[in-house]
């Protein structure tokens, strides 16, 4: 498999931003033929690394060589023109222009567009990624999208294909198809390098895998021939947590929606048609989904960001569908948002301040003048329930990393002892870490007494902690099932909206 | 009576010309991701000095690159301070309206009383004698012309030229251009220098050929209202064209309706464009889901590029 | 390309964040030093002239307090829009229509005494400054509209609407056809608190008014509210604030704010209604909201700084035979400046092109 020179070898790679490394003197080399994995959980300093081998970024120290020689990769043209490709986690695409135009734009060529057309037409039919050149992005699903960078890299015929955390956007059948295209590429002698998190993928797809902990490489091994727990020490440094939970208790239903619509909150998003749920005490209900069907939709009409019918969402059986996040607040409802900063936080303001966003209900305000006193304490409390690694109840959020960030909003969330808590992607950029103690605290959550709903991409972490799982496709939502009565691959295939997503 | 509703046309045109370049050259600007209030300042710069070259030289088209060179030098200052810089645009470009409005002023005071050769309009003997086709279509200030045939240049780059739709990509998304490899900080440069070009021109159309003379302020607002006019046109040029006459048309009115000798006091009138402006603004900004359509996704927004 | 970098730091730097208005002052004196050099003037001297002999009596100190303070008033207003991201532009005009209608009470009620007249010039001019920044603000909540355009297309208006007022209805028959009210009664002045000056009642309206502004902004959490909806909408969303009430707020603020400066105007050196009651005051305030940091204490001092620039243009007048429009040079320079000085908080700037990379 290995032959000769890499195709592309790195070596004492290191890049600094400030006082932080985000990558420390890493080796790598990447074989023709070969899939070779680049593995590590988030903040691991894979990105940053993907960027330094696409010439987004500079590296501050390091050689790189290509197919022997030394090279110096300036910029994505460089790059391009060497023969690397890159698929980017969080798509470069420009929503308003259509296929054929965006895959212009990454082209250095002049835009023809017939030519165009008839070459995107044939790749992506010849590597089952068939794509439309004439449609516009913004009316394409996620798959889809992937689908343009996935070509637009292929029309170079690249030497080397770098795909960032390809997988987090697909279901278990696509991600499949994902991989025949990929193999296929392999046998031709591409050279793939495959940057993920996801262990059971990189032991069914790669040859080769090279580890990275806190911008270091702390291993390199053949995937295929370790199990998942050696892998997980190799990235983390310790064993894999689960989360210690027993069965569930379900008292009254808690939360409710009944024949929920919604129109789409802006021209790119997915209505809601006749959601029906039911949260009861003491459970946790999953919602799995791919994103772009309609979640942001679910999540605004339920935490009130978006009103509706009185009686379309209710509270502990008071319907409060009409009344806005504040008010619902007040019947006992938390709620930790999918952005952290800009959202469940704001990055210049303090932790004493952030807590104001959600709690400032509960006696921290007075005849409307704020009691910075009361305030503060509140947030030290949160800060101690979680172990939140901040300086203080002072310190502004933006200095926080994500895991710790998170950390802290689900405990203000949490002291508010609510009745209801919903959860957007949880887990989502948070380290293995904070991740566990988040699902840990998610269940503790239930045991006390709590309803709560989790609307989450990942699948493994649903099957981990929810107790019942429902999908939402298209703006519409499947009934709840228990989630020992189904199955990834069941799931996989109603969050595509393909039929029989009944329990295996 | 024909001779009447085509002498209105031809006014009409005149009037909206200084309106329809400003509003293509903000439109540009626009559509790389940047809001430009500085338009105000900048027709005020070129209108003064076209005015003083031409005075020195009695050359007015030399007055007229004069004025482009100097709305695009404005243009230059707002490019550093919001481009660069990632200063506040709403901030910056106030600072450049004002910084405009006193520098015309006191460079242009000595001036206010003087008096320039035009740009005169155009004069084709078999043409512009035709009975109702001549003062229509071939009589105009050649500024008029060059109006029109701007509108369709943007049109085509915008459209139908690569350049163009790069531009677009960076107005839409400024990350993703960076991370495909497109210079972005350069590309909004040039699209502001055009926009500050623009707005010189037009300044000097208004003290060089519409007018001609200089007062300060002698803009009344037009920059403003060109900066409406890029929204009621959702970003289209030939839109732009279609918005400006009608604001041309609104400032007539005003004559038209004193010379029709209806008592209205002349402060009242001259209400009217700005009113029509509020009224045109409010109407269309009501359809959000058609402004976010078609405003380019990025505008307003600073954009560091991480290396 | 550039012969200088930024490279973005780890946490805002609130050294930079106070040391750029200052920073911004000193680069246009400077500017000003190299202009009336250019201008043939001794740079020295003329600095002077402009800068120090306009304070340097008693008479003066009032005259700089006298303008600091519709500056300051219109500021304070104004900020409290802009921490929230309501860009009202049209203060000029909200403090014209505000002069407007306390002038229609002075003239209606010239009969009555000090202690009924002036406190409804103050309710009257305040209603109206809200009023006419209701427009705007009921436009954007309902209609989407740029505030920016609509307030400032209001400007013009209500300027016309004052030269209207002035040479129509309200002129003063007695005034042989000058464009002017006639002058008010005394009881409609606000009276003079120091000696010697021309400082007026209208200064400790001024004062009143910033201080409940900072409680506003600090204490409250309607203030909280604002700042949050500014710095994160999302976040403001997430809180169960209603982005309308941040615009009406904004709004409204510095409308009234700006209506009470008119009052004072006009109830103070002015004394009647004239086809103009402000040299650019709702502008010049703009610049003195962002040159304070949009904070009530560094609002005061911009607007000390700001008064000093326009006895400065009139000094210049007089003692240098410049245009007064030289005022607005400095203004829009400083203005420049400090956005320009700006970038430090968020970026250092690192001279020279990018290091070579490193062989190891």
């Amino acid at each position: 498999m290995t032959h000769g020179n890499a195709r592309l070898e790195l070596a004492g790679i290191t890049k600094r931003y400030g006082d932080v490394v985000a990558n420390d003197a890493i080796d790598l080399a990447v074989h023709a033929g070969e899939i070779h994995a680049l593995l590590g959980e988030n903040g691991a300093g894979k990105s940053t690394l993907s960027k330094i081998i696409y010439g987004v970024v500079r590296p501050d120290a390091g050689t790189l060589r290509w197919e022997g020689r030394a090279v110096e990769i300036a910029s994505p043209g460089d790059a391009r023109r060497l023969g690397i490709g890159m698929v980017f986690q969080h798509f470069s695409l420009f929503e308003s222009l259509r296929v054929v135009d965006n895959i212009a734009l990454g082209e250095d060529g002049p835009a023809s567009g017939a030519a165009l057309s008839a070459s995107i037409r044939g790749i992506s039919h010849a590597y089952g990624l068939p794509l439309d050149p004439s449609r516009y992005v913004h009316t394409m699903s996620v798959g889809e999208r992937q689908r343009v960078e996935i070509v637009r890299c292929l029309l170079q015929s690249p030497k080397l294909l770098v795909m960032d955390e390809p997988t987090s956007v697909l279901t278990p059948q696509a991600v499949e198809r994902l991989f025949a295209t990929l193999r296929s590429l392999a046998a031709e002698g591409t050279a793939i390098l495959y940057i993920s998190h996801k262990l059971a993928e990189i032991r069914a797809l790669c040859d080769r895998a090279t580890i990275l902990r806190d911008g270091r490489v702390t291993g390199e091994c053949d995937p295929r021939a370790e199990d998942q727990a050696s892998l997980a020490r190799m990235m983390i440094g310790s064993d894999l947590p689960h989360p210690r939970h027993r069965a569930a208790i379900p008292g009254a239903t808690m939360l409710a929606a009944r024949a929920l619509d919604l129109p789409a909150g802006d021209p790119f998003g997915t209505p809601l048609a006749g959601v029906d749920l039911d949260v009861r005490a003491g459970e946790i209900v999953g919602i799995a989904g791919i994103s772009g069907n309609g979640q942001r939709e679910l999540l605004a009409a339920l935490s009130g960001e978006r009103t509706t019918r009185a009686d379309a969402v209710a509270i502990d059986g008071v319907g409060v569908g009409h009344l806005g996040i504040a008010a619902r607040r007040r019947h006992g409802l938390a709620y930790v948002p999918e952005e952290r900063q800009g959202r469940g936080a704001v990055p210049e303001l303090s932790l004493a301040d952030n807590t104001l966003l959600s709690a400032s209900p509960q006696g921290l305000v007075r005849h409307g003048i704020v009691d910075r006193r009361a305030t503060r304490a509140r947030a030290r409390d949160a800060i101690a329930a979680f172990r939140v690694k901040a300086a203080g109840p002072d310190a502004l959020a933006e200095t926080l990393s994500g895991g710790n960030l998170q950390k802290f909003i689900l405990a203000r969330e949490m002291q508010q002892s609510p009745k209801v808590l919903i959860a957007a992607q949880p887990t989502w950029g948070v380290d293995i870490g904070a991740s566990a103690e988040i699902r840990q605290a998610l269940v503790d959550l239930r045991d006390a007494g709590a309803a709560v709903l989790v609307v989450s991409e990942d699948l493994d972490e649903l099957f981990e902690i929810a107790d019942r799982i429902a999908v939402i496709a298209r703006g519409r939502l499947s009934p709840a099932m228990p989630v020992t009565g189904t199955d990834p691959e069941a799931i996989g295939l109603a969050m595509a909206g393909e039929p029989g997503a009944r329990a295996a | 009576m024909i001779d009447t509703l085509v002498g209105i046309v031809a006014l009409t045109l005149a009037a909206g010309t200084p309106l329809v370049i400003a509003a293509l050259g903000e439109l540009v600007v626009e559509r790389s991701g940047v809001l430009n209030l500085g338009v105000e300042g900048m027709m005020l710069i070129g209108a003064v000095a076209g005015f003083i070259v031409t005075v020195h030289t009695h050359m007015p088209w030399l007055g007229v690159a004069a004025a482009i060179v100097a709305g695009a030098a404005m243009a230059l200052v707002f490019a550093i301070v919001a481009v660069s810089l990632q200063a506040n645009q709403v901030a910056s470009g106030l600072a450049l309206s004002l910084l405009g409005i006193g520098l015309s002023a006191f460079v242009g005071q000595p001036y206010v009383a003087a008096v320039v050769d035009p740009i005169k309009a155009i004069n084709w003997p078999p043409l512009s004698s035709l009975p109702v086709l001549g003062p229509l279509l071939f009589a105009y200030n050649p500024l008029v012309y060059v109006s029109v045939a701007l509108a369709a240049g943007v049109h085509l780059f915008l459209l139908h030229s690569r350049a163009g739709l790069v531009l677009r990509a960076v107005g839409e998304s400024p990350r993703s251009a960076h991370a495909i490899g497109y210079r972005v900080l350069a590309i909004r440069y040039a699209a502001v220098l055009f926009g500050g070009a623009c707005a010189g021109l037009a300044g000097a159309y208004l003290s060089l050929a519409f007018t001609p003379l200089w007062s300060e302020g002698m803009t009344s607002g037009r920059g403003w209202i060109a900066l409406a006019l890029v929204v009621f046109a959702t970003w289209r040029p030939y839109r732009v064209l279609l918005g400006a006459w009608l604001f041309g048309a609104v400032t007539l009115a005003q004559f038209q309706v004193q010379a029709a000798g209806i008592e209205i006091a002349p402060q009242l009138l001259a209400m009217l464009p700005y009113a029509a402006t509020i009224v045109v603004l409010a109407w269309m900004s009501r359809d959000a889901a058609a402004i976010r359509r078609h405003s380019p996704a990025s505008l307003g927004k600073p954009f560091h590029p991480q290396r | 390309m550039a012969p200088f970098r930024l490279e973005a730091r780890n946490a805002p730097s609130s050294l930079a964040k106070w040391l750029a208005p200052p920073l911004a002052a000193i680069a246009m004196v400077a500017c000003g030093f190299v202009l009336f050099a250019v201008l043939g003037k001794d740079p020295v001297a003329a600095l002077h002239a402009f800068f120090v002999a306009p304070v340097a009596t008693r008479y003066g100190i009032g005259e700089l307090l006298l303008k600091a303070s519709p500056l300051a008033l219109i500021a304070t207003g104004l900020a409290i829009g802009y921490r929230a991201n309501v860009w009202n532009i049209g203060a000029e005009g909200q403090l014209a229509v505000g002069a407007i209608a306390a002038g229609g009470v002075a003239l209606a009620l010239d009969a009555s005494g000090p202690l009924v007249v002036l406190p409804l010039m103050f309710v009257a001019g305040a209603l109206a400054g809200a009023l006419w920044a209701a427009i705007p603000a009921w436009l954007r909540t309902r209609c989407n509209a740029n505030e920016i355009l609509t307030s400032l297309m209001l400007v013009y208006i209500a300027t016309l609407l004052l030269s209207y007022m002035v040479h129509g209805p309200w002129r003063d028959p007695e005034g042989f056809n000058f464009p002017q009210s006639r002058m008010f009664a005394a009881s409609a002045l606000l009276p003079v608190i120091v000696e010697g000056t021309r400082l007026n009642a209208g200064t400790l309206v001024t004062l009143a008014v910033v201080a409940a502004a900072w409680l506003f902004v600090a204490r409250t959490l309607v203030g909280f509210e604002m700042r949050v909806a500014g710095l994160a909408p999302g976040a403001a969303q997430y809180a169960g604030v209603s982005p309308a009430k941040v615009v009406w707020i904004g709004m409204l603020c510095g409308g009234a704010c700006a209506g009470v400066a008119g009052v004072n105007e006009i109830a103070g050196p002015i004394g009647q209604l004239l086809p103009s009651v402000s040299p650019g005051y709702g502008f010049a305030a703009i610049i003195v909201a962002f040159v304070g940091r949009l904070h009530p204490a560094g609002i005061v001092v911009a607007s000390l700084l700001m008064s000093l620039l326009y006895l400065g243009g009139e000094a210049a007048q007089v003692a240098l035979a410049l245009p007064s429009s030289i005022t607005g040079l400095f203004q829009g320079t400083l203005l420049l400046f400090l956005l320009a000085a700006d970038v430090l908080i968020h970026y250092r700037v690192r001279i020279g092109a990018r290091t070579a990379m490193a062989t190891p």
